[in-house]
């Protein structure tokens, strides 16, 4: 038998090397998700719809175990307490009035995205496909539109398409369209940037919605209003994304870029008054950049990723009446937080 | 694996003493004129044709299967991750997005330049998947932001150096009659690693919900493998030293002291100094009208992007599938690369080259005609994957048929830089044409312009694909080691 070449040889140990590294690596991945999710609390699932009508949170759990990604009902009375999951999955959940919205990805040899609306039940009762990893979701407070936000994750469209796209439908399940396609203006002007990008809405009522306009090209952002009748998105502060209007709809949370004492930058929340037109910055909530969501008039919450285990984040509380607003970390491993009112 | 090519027609000359790599016959490589040929010529060619790839192209291909599965596991999941694991906002994605694209081209011909200059491309190629692989280490170790858009950078970077280098090298080892065929074999093998390496990904993140780290390890370890088998097994080519070599046949040419029974590899090959790496060769008339050509048909190359988009506007299916549909133009282009290249090399690969784009005017009124279906979605894929299959390797191999072994990595990194400069100009004037006029008319627009640029592209590019009277033996190169 002829030897083999010292560099066959080299190759073969490199390729049997590399095959122990990732086989170990693997294994040892394995290992830690099986002790963590024995080690997880565990409580039997729910179905979703006995706890839609539950007075509380709904978010999306994050901590590692056999319940991630699944939604799960938080009480309001106990938010870091016991939890009661259900068997349902989520990126992002949102419940108001009627409706609740749940973006999910499915996933498979081939990954799909698609956002779903469940009846009081949580039986879909609508659903339909999203070109892209799904981002964020608002109902109207009556229910009857559903905005979506997703990536348009194509790596050959990325070339092309804006980061995402957004589209309200009706309850029912038409689609009101793009809301690119709809008459933009920007300080009064037809605003026509190619590359113009509307994401994040969040609805005052059955009509009325806020919503981030933005573009590369211009280098700036915009909250700005919108109406569904219309079809009219105008713009209404210059810098700031990702709006959220206070139940009372006097004030709106966004996230802004905020300088810190080294002359970095971070992202923060702020909340500008509609009446007066001031905004006020919480430089103490960095790490901003959901979209948050209000428990009441004067407290907002948002999820934020925990820096030291990705793919965990955790539900902060700002409540803005205080002295000297600082965010608490509200509910652990749990993301798109919503409220369910006793009033729904 | 051995390192000499095996469809090297010429025998190994270096054990005759009389010649030093050739013997006189390479006069017949002169090829005879097209109408005058014989049957023997013609079943000759026939069969050169037919005769198998060089396993120079093949190791390649799987150097480029392997770093494909490395590069797009990671490019179909980074979005994911960035998002949901890392929690970026919209505006950082659109950043990271963006380095993505531009990056890359102009790296290409600075790849070609040294591996010219050096006359070492497997070196310089091998730089350039290196850096690759660096960065799925690095994305072992870090989560910033940053430090992920530098990654990503370099990534790029990398994959613009070793492109041109590896594609002179698969002109260097193929035989010239099967040139399109090697090329197909590339990117086939090539496409592969582009279509398993997002499905791979997916199935690790749906076994292991969020196991990223997992995706990021494979693809460290299919790099490693991948630049093991460059460095190991695919001999360092010398294009220019070969040409030389060729063209100096006897010791006396070689200036080399004559000597009795001496044969030719008795002696140092002298440093060359004849015939430097030069830029001239972009005033070679013929090239220019190959850079030309290929110029403006890739300014009528909008992206497949815009394809994807208007067939989601309205068809469920390819909502649905939308995340996908480049596997699907992948998978297409995968199985047509070789035939194509076959189709090239016997039609003429200049033809092929410009009639492909039909093929992308046909994707093109796919995407616009009113009700589409699922039928029409995937005959976009189709098409776009023919156009894929006719253009990319083929372009390579009309410029590596048409140019000097000294300049042409060059060549075809300029080449290859010129269309994706082209197309990305393209990419932007047509988002201004799809925001005003709307997307049907917008695409209607660019498919006219295709069919009426098509037949006059190819009446400038007629004749191309007539043999060159090349420098004897400078098409075929026996590796020096």
């Amino acid at each position: 038998m002829r030897r083999p070449a010292p560099r066959t040889l080299v190759l073969v140990a490199v390729v049997l090397g590399v095959l122990v590294a990732v086989g170990l690596d693997l294994w040892s991945t394995v290992r830690t998700r099986r002790r963590v999710a024995d080690a997880a609390p565990s409580s039997s699932a729910a179905p979703l719809g006995s706890v839609l009508g539950t007075p509380g949170l709904l978010v999306r759990s994050t901590l590692p175990g056999d319940q991630y990604g699944l939604v799960a009902q938080v009480p309001l009375s106990d938010p870091a307490g016991p939890r009661t999951a259900t068997s349902t999955a989520c990126d992002r959940i949102a419940r108001a009035g009627t409706s609740t919205v749940c973006l999910r990805t499915v996933r498979g040899v081939v990954t799909t995205y698609q956002a779903e609306l469940l009846d009081a039940q949580g039986e879909t009762v609508q659903h339909w496909a999203l070109p892209g990893i799904p981002s964020r979701t608002r109902s109207s407070p009556d229910g009857s539109l559903i905005a979506t936000t997703s990536y348009v994750a194509n790596h050959c469209a990325a070339q092309v398409a804006p980061p995402t796209e957004t589209r309200i439908r009706t309850a029912d399940g038409t689609d009101l369209g793009n809301l690119e396609q709809w008459t933009l203006l920007v300080d009064g002007a037809p605003f026509t940037a190619v590359d113009r990008n509307l994401w994040d809405v969040s609805f005052v009522d059955d009509d009325t919605f806020y919503v981030t306009v933005g573009a590369q090209s211009a280098g700036t952002t915009w909250i700005a209003r919108g109406s569904v009748a219309t079809r009219t998105i105008t713009s209404m502060h210059a810098g700031g994304v990702t709006p959220s209007v206070s139940p009372d709809g006097s004030r709106i949370a966004f996230v802004t870029s905020d300088r810190t004492a080294d002359g970095g930058q971070v992202q923060v929340y702020a909340l500008l008054d509609i009446g007066s037109g001031t905004t006020t910055v919480y430089p103490r909530t960095t790490g901003a950049g959901d979209q948050v969501e209000w428990l009441d008039d004067t407290t907002f919450l948002y999820g934020a990723p925990r820096a030291d285990l990705p793919g965990t984040s955790d539900v902060w509380a700002l409540d803005t009446t205080a002295a000297d607003p600082t965010p608490v970390v509200l509910v652990p491993g749990a993301a798109s937080p919503t409220v369910v009112g006793a009033t729904q | 694996m051995s390192s000499t090519t095996q469809d090297d027609p010429a025998p190994s000359a270096a054990q005759d003493p009389e010649h030093c790599t050739r013997p006189t016959t390479t006069g017949t490589h002169r090829l005879p004129p097209a109408d005058g040929r014989t049957i023997e010529e013609i079943r000759a060619q026939r069969a050169a044709r037919n005769a198998r790839v060089s396993s120079t192209v093949i190791t390649l291909g799987v150097v480029s299967l392997l770093t494909d599965i490395s590069s797009e596991s990671v490019a179909a999941v980074l979005p994911l991750y960035l998002t949901t694991a890392l929690g970026m906002t919209t505006l950082a994605y659109g950043f990271v997005d963006g380095l993505m694209q531009g990056a890359s081209a102009l790296v290409r011909i600075a790849g070609g330049w040294a591996a010219d200059r050096g006359d070492h491309p497997k070196w310089v190629a091998f730089v350039g998947y290196g850096l690759s692989a660096l960065t799925r280490a690095g994305l072992l170790l870090t989560t910033g932001f940053v430090a992920i858009t530098s990654l990503v950078a370099i990534d790029r970077v990398g994959k613009g150096m070793r492109t041109s280098p590896r594609d002179a090298m698969i002109a260097a080892s193929s035989n010239p009659t099967n040139l399109g065929r090697s090329f197909g074999v590339h990117r086939m093998l090539d496409t592969v690693g582009a279509a398993v390496g997002p499905l791979l990904a997916f199935v690790v993140l749906w076994l292991l919900p969020d196991g990223y780290h997992t995706v990021f390890v494979i693809s460290f370890g299919c790099a490693v493998i991948g630049l093991a088998v460059l460095g190991l097994m695919v001999p360092d080519l010398r294009p220019r030293q070969a040409s030389w070599l060729s063209t100096h046949q006897t010791r006396a040419e070689r200036k080399l002291p004559s000597c009795k029974g001496c044969t030719c590899s008795d002696g140092a090959v002298p440093t060359l100094t004849e015939r430097p790496f030069s830029w001239r060769f972009l005033t070679e008339p013929a090239l220019r009208r190959v850079l030309v050509v290929a110029g403006v048909l890739a300014l009528l190359t909008v992206g497949d992007g815009f394809v994807y988009l208007s067939l989601q506007a309205r068809d469920g299916f390819a909502t649905t599938w939308f995340p996908l549909l480049y596997v699907g133009t992948n998978i297409a282009y995968m199985l047509l690369a070789i035939p194509v290249g076959r189709l090239a090399d016997k039609v003429g690969r200049a033809k092929v080259f410009v009639w492909s784009h039909a093929m992308l005017a046909g994707a093109y009124a796919c995407a616009a005609v009113g009700g589409a279906s699922a039928s029409t979605t995937i005959a976009a894929l189709v098409l776009l994957g023919a156009f894929y299959a006719g253009t990319d390797g083929v372009l390579a191999a009309v410029v590596g048929q048409r140019t000097a072994p000294a300049v042409r990595a060059s060549a075809i990194g300029t080449a290859q830089t010129v269309v994706a400069v082209a197309r990305m100009g393209a990419s932007s004037a047509f988002g201004v044409l799809w925001y005003t006029l709307g997307r049907q008319p917008a695409i209607v627009c660019v498919a006219l312009a295709l069919a009426v640029a098509l037949p006059l592209c190819w009446v400038v590019l007629r004749g191309i694909d007539r043999p060159v009277t090349p420098t004897p033996g400078s098409d075929e190169v026996a590796p020096v080691r």
